[in-house]
């Protein structure tokens, strides 16, 4: 695995070029010969992530004062935040993301989110999913009608995966997505003839959810089938964490590399909700911090060159309060942090306007504001991206024109 | 066509005719008695359409009502044969907790002295316990049991409404140490009171250690500001030296605060519901009032992860909640007040209906139901047994747009599969293997609003195709644990030949639902394959043909 000490020796040190130097996947991609389909692979973390604490704000003296236990340490000092342009450091347990900070293919997004007030996590994760936010009667997720949106080529059955137990409400929808846990188990475990069976059973129940359910199902198993994936061990190296995430990721890099015409991925990880006991440098937060950083470091290192084809972005429903609670812990607040990553993206950079964390500047008097809507960032991916051709479906009522993006993708 | 096989050939036909009459809007007797036995119970088995039938839909489900009045003792034995499931918390917490603790202890003092790897030394202590005192058995047999219930009670309705109920106040085993409490958390919180009034439950959830330990309440304690008096000692909880709560500083200054987690999901969950007008502000407030509810210790006396109120930590200040003022200075009072409040709350009323209908109903059940059951909610003091009925008695609830409109969960997919074949489970495990694949892990959701009562959330790609993986193993009996015999289902001498031993499976599982369309899929795939010079038929075919009907269609839907 990466060295930890050698990223904190030389995180000190001042980056080299401005955000106008390629990305190290883009000049990767562009040495390759393969060029694959594009695919945005999108990760929620689900129970709302301390973002505060995952992009530390050290250059503002408020967040110590907010955070007398669980306040990550100015970097230099141990357990320091890595230094990320003299203002922001990363976590130390997200030390596995500074080298492609450093290179330009990773870039992060601050007092990001979704501008609905509610602290539910239920109704916030349904807003983000469904990019709607206070609108609940919205059926569909945003993802789902980006991907309606891209009418005309060839619709893989394996266009839209979600590597959960369940569809994601972000990917539900008349665009069709496959949710599976485990690619070498997806199928029908009989003969031909009882999986023809079946296929043949549901073709005839037309009756809403089933039927086109099974139709993806079996459409996908077929291609899974003869693409085999799971066979694809990963590459240069790369050693994912045990856990869901690790798992996840490690399939997603499976179907990326089999070309089975893969656009949007899905992963989400759980366990960001510290009400208590939440940790600074160490503890409950940067170890599921360390899990999640080393598992998207490797998906990272293991895509190789074809991470030129690839943007990962990570997301959650809102962050958590700037004050920690009575438990060391903190509750429920309002923006938060997103990780772009890959080829494309503009990196080495904090991007957004930065509210900043002294009293009269926090919402509601008491969270980080939100000064970029998470649509912004998503229109912008799926446009670049993914080509989608028109975003006024896929935001509803929102206004998310080229005007508005931050400038994160090339 | 010899006798036997004409026999069959009639009772399919009027089962195919009982099957597709709906067009007089209503359901006939035969539908009435499916459709009670798939809404208030987890499908039928063998035999069991016919017996409600013989007594009358109404008797039986007057007797669901009253669960108490079934004798259940085969089942009660197999439950009173787990260990675990007669210990208190304490018990249990010193049972399977005491060496995952101790573990830890010698595990961290090994690794102090040298080169040990702390992990590696704790799974080698934990190597030492014997397996049945492992901290696994409590939630191994505590699975175990509700699965057991499900399949082969006879109180059915009572273990449709612990399901609903343990969902609606879920409780996540994957939290600390609540793995260790929810055993008594069903069984002293949850099934004593599902009959009984809404504040009742409510209360006992609010004072359950696993409610207040996974929603932090029991960590949430007023500020230093607002004490009465300062604290003068460390309180833990539970077993052992209360390692979960932060550590103080000063040996008489309690650290902490508040924690508003468990006062947000109270009011936005388990009562009023989100829309219902509350602030962050009251949320804050109703936080304030619950400081102090927590969990005893064994200093405390009695056996230890007991409720407590602990005045000492308890906000004393003003407080006003909803509109509602308590002056400074008062105590446990405060939080059973707000509780009775909002459990008499027109939208806690509203919300519960609503969950309720959409769970026995449909997944966005009739509004006119939902304000029907709210005001009976609401006329009887919250008598869950009144609102239950309330609902059965509902001309939506028989309605033919009803009759089969809901697709089963996970959970009731697979034991209905069970139930179906009439399958003995000498070990539940494989079917709570089969729940986690299916997406529905018992006591394994994690977020405070538990699982989805709605299709859409349960039917995906990968969940479906694990539901007809399930039932082929099933039928194959293959589940190691679950015996069932598909061949027995069919009387002796009318499995003459392949084609009506199709039809003669398809009516003892189904109960007469499965379409023309899919039974003769099954056919075309399945039984024409043998020659027909290959009759007499040998029945080798039955188990897939078995799966393929669990597995169709129809079956997902109750």
């Amino acid at each position: 695995m990466i060295n930890r000490r050698f990223f904190l020796k030389s995180s000190g040190l001042a980056l080299v070029g401005g955000s106008l130097l390629p990305n190290v996947f883009v000049k990767m991609a562009n040495a390759s010969t393969t060029k694959g389909s594009k695919t945005l692979v999108a990760i929620f973390q689900r129970g709302a992530v301390d973002g505060l604490n995952m992009i530390v704000p050290f250059g503002e003296k408020a967040y110590y004062d907010a955070r007398p236990t669980i306040a990550v340490p100015r970097p230099g000092g141990q357990g320091g935040a890595l230094d990320l342009d003299g203002f922001f450091g990363l976590h130390p347990s997200l030390a596995s993301l500074m080298p492609y900070f450093k290179d330009h293919s990773a870039a992060f997004v601050h007092a990001v989110g979704s501008p609905d007030a509610t602290r539910s996590h239920f109704d916030a994760q349904d807003f983000m999913e469904s990019g709607t936010p206070g609108v609940k009667s919205t059926e569909d997720g945003f993802l789902s009608r980006a991907m309606g949106m891209k009418k005309g080529t060839p619709m893989s059955p394996l266009r839209a995966v979600a590597l959960s137990p369940a569809l994601p409400r972000i990917l539900a929808g008349s665009a069709g997505a496959v949710a599976m846990t485990n690619l070498g188990q997806f199928g029908i475990h009989g003969g031909a003839n009882v999986s023809g069976g079946f296929e043949s059973m549901y073709a005839e129940a037309v009756a809403g959810t089933l039927g086109g359910t099974a139709k993806e199902s079996f459409d996908a198993a077929r291609i899974l089938k003869s693409a085999d994936p799971q066979k694809l061990q990963p590459e240069n190296g790369a050693l994912y964490p045990n856990g869901p995430l690790g798992n996840s990721l490690k399939q997603i890099a499976q179907l990326i590399k089999s070309n089975v015409g893969l656009e949007v991925a899905f992963a989400d990880v759980s366990g960001w909700d510290t009400h208590a006991g939440e940790g600074g440098a160490q503890g409950q937060l940067a170890n599921n911090l360390t899990n999640f950083s080393n598992a998207i470091a490797a998906f990272t290192q293991d895509l190789g060159s074809r991470m030129g084809d690839v943007v990962l972005v990570t997301m959650s429903e809102f962050g958590r309060t700037v004050h920690e609670n009575g438990n060391r812990g903190t509750d429920h607040g309002h923006a938060n942090v997103m990780i772009v990553l890959g080829g494309g993206v503009k990196g080495g950079k904090v991007y957004g306007k930065w509210p900043g964390l002294s009293s009269q500047q926090l919402y509601e008097n008491r969270d980080l504001a939100i000064t970029t809507d998470f649509r912004d960032v998503f229109a912008e991916l799926l446009t670049k991206q993914l080509a989608v051709p028109s975003l006024k479906s896929v935001f509803p009522g929102y206004d998310s024109s080229a005007g508005k993006w931050r400038g994160i993708l090339a | 066509m010899n006798l036997p096989a004409k026999l069959v050939a009639g009772v399919i036909a009027l089962a195919f005719l009982t099957g597709l009459s709906t067009s007089d809007n209503r359901l006939t007797d035969r539908q009435r008695a499916l459709h009670a036995l798939n809404r208030l119970a987890f499908g039928p088995r063998p035999g069991d359409v016919d017996a409600v039938m013989k007594d009358g839909v109404n008797t039986w489900i007057e007797q669901q009502l009253h669960p108490e009045g079934i004798p259940d003792r085969a089942v009660q034995a197999r439950v009173d044969s787990l260990p675990t499931m007669r210990l208190s918390n304490a018990q249990i917490m010193r049972t399977y907790y005491a060496p995952v603790l101790a573990a830890r202890k010698e595990a961290k003092a090994e690794a102090k002295d040298g080169e040990i790897d702390k992990k590696e030394a704790r799974r080698e202590f934990m190597r030492d316990v014997p397996p049945n005192q492992r901290p696994q058995v409590v939630m191994n047999e505590l699975v175990e049991q509700r699965i057991l219930r499900a399949a082969e009670s006879d109180r059915q309705l009572n273990e449709v409404m612990v399901d609903f109920w343990m969902n609606h106040f879920n409780v996540f085993s994957g939290k600390g140490i609540d793995r260790f409490l929810l055993t008594s958390y069903e069984r002293d919180v949850i099934r004593p009171h599902i009959w009984g009034r809404f504040e009742d439950l409510l209360m006992a959830t609010a004072k359950s250690p696993a409610m207040l330990f996974y929603l932090d309440n029991a960590r949430s304690i007023a500020a230093p500001e607002n004490r009465p008096r300062e604290p003068q000692r460390y309180y833990g909880w539970g077993f052992g030296r209360g390692r979960m709560m932060a550590r103080p500083q000063q040996q008489n200054k309690q650290q902490g605060g508040l924690n508003e987690n468990y006062a947000r999901e109270i009011m936005e969950l388990h009562t009023l519901g989100v829309d219902a007008g509350y602030t962050q502000k009251d949320v804050t407030e109703l936080a304030r009032v619950l400081t102090g509810w927590t969990i005893t210790n064994q200093r405390d006396g009695g056996e230890g992860a007991a409720f407590i109120f602990r005045p000492r930590l308890h906000d004393a200040g003003a407080k006003t909640v909803m509109g509602i003022r308590f002056a400074p200075g008062g105590g446990m009072e405060e939080g059973e007040r707000m509780i009775h409040v909002l459990a008499h709350h027109p939208a806690t009323a509203h919300h519960i209906a609503y969950k309720l209908c959409q769970r026995l109903v449909a997944d966005e059940p009739p509004p006119a139901l939902v304000d029907r059951v709210a005001k009976r909610f609401l006329a009887t003091d919250g008598d869950l047994r009144e609102m239950v009925r309330a609902v059965i008695a509902s001309p939506e609830f028989w309605d033919p747009a009803s009759y089969r409109a809901k697709v089963k969960s996970p959970f009731e997919y697979t034991i209905s599969a069970v139930r179906a074949v009439n399958a003995q489970i000498t070990d539940p495990s494989a079917i709570a293997r089969s729940l986690q694949q299916i997406g529905e892990p018992l006591y394994g959701a994690q977020p405070p609003t538990g699982y989805s009562d709605k299709a859409d959330v349960w039917i995906n790609t990968g969940a479906l195709m694990n539901r007809l993986n399930f039932a082929l193993s099933l039928a194959a009996n293959k589940l190691p644990g679950v015996h069932g015999d598909v061949v027995s289902l069919i009387p002796a001498g009318q499995a003459a030949d392949a084609s009506h031993s199709v039809e003669a499976l398809a009516l003892a599982l189904t109960g007469g639902t499965l379409t023309e369309e899919t039974r003769s899929t099954i056919k075309s795939r399945i039984v024409e394959r043998k020659a027909p010079s290959e009759d007499p038929w040998d029945n080798t075919q039955l188990p897939t043909v078995a799966g393929l009907i669990l597995g169709s269609p129809e079956f997902q839907r109750q």
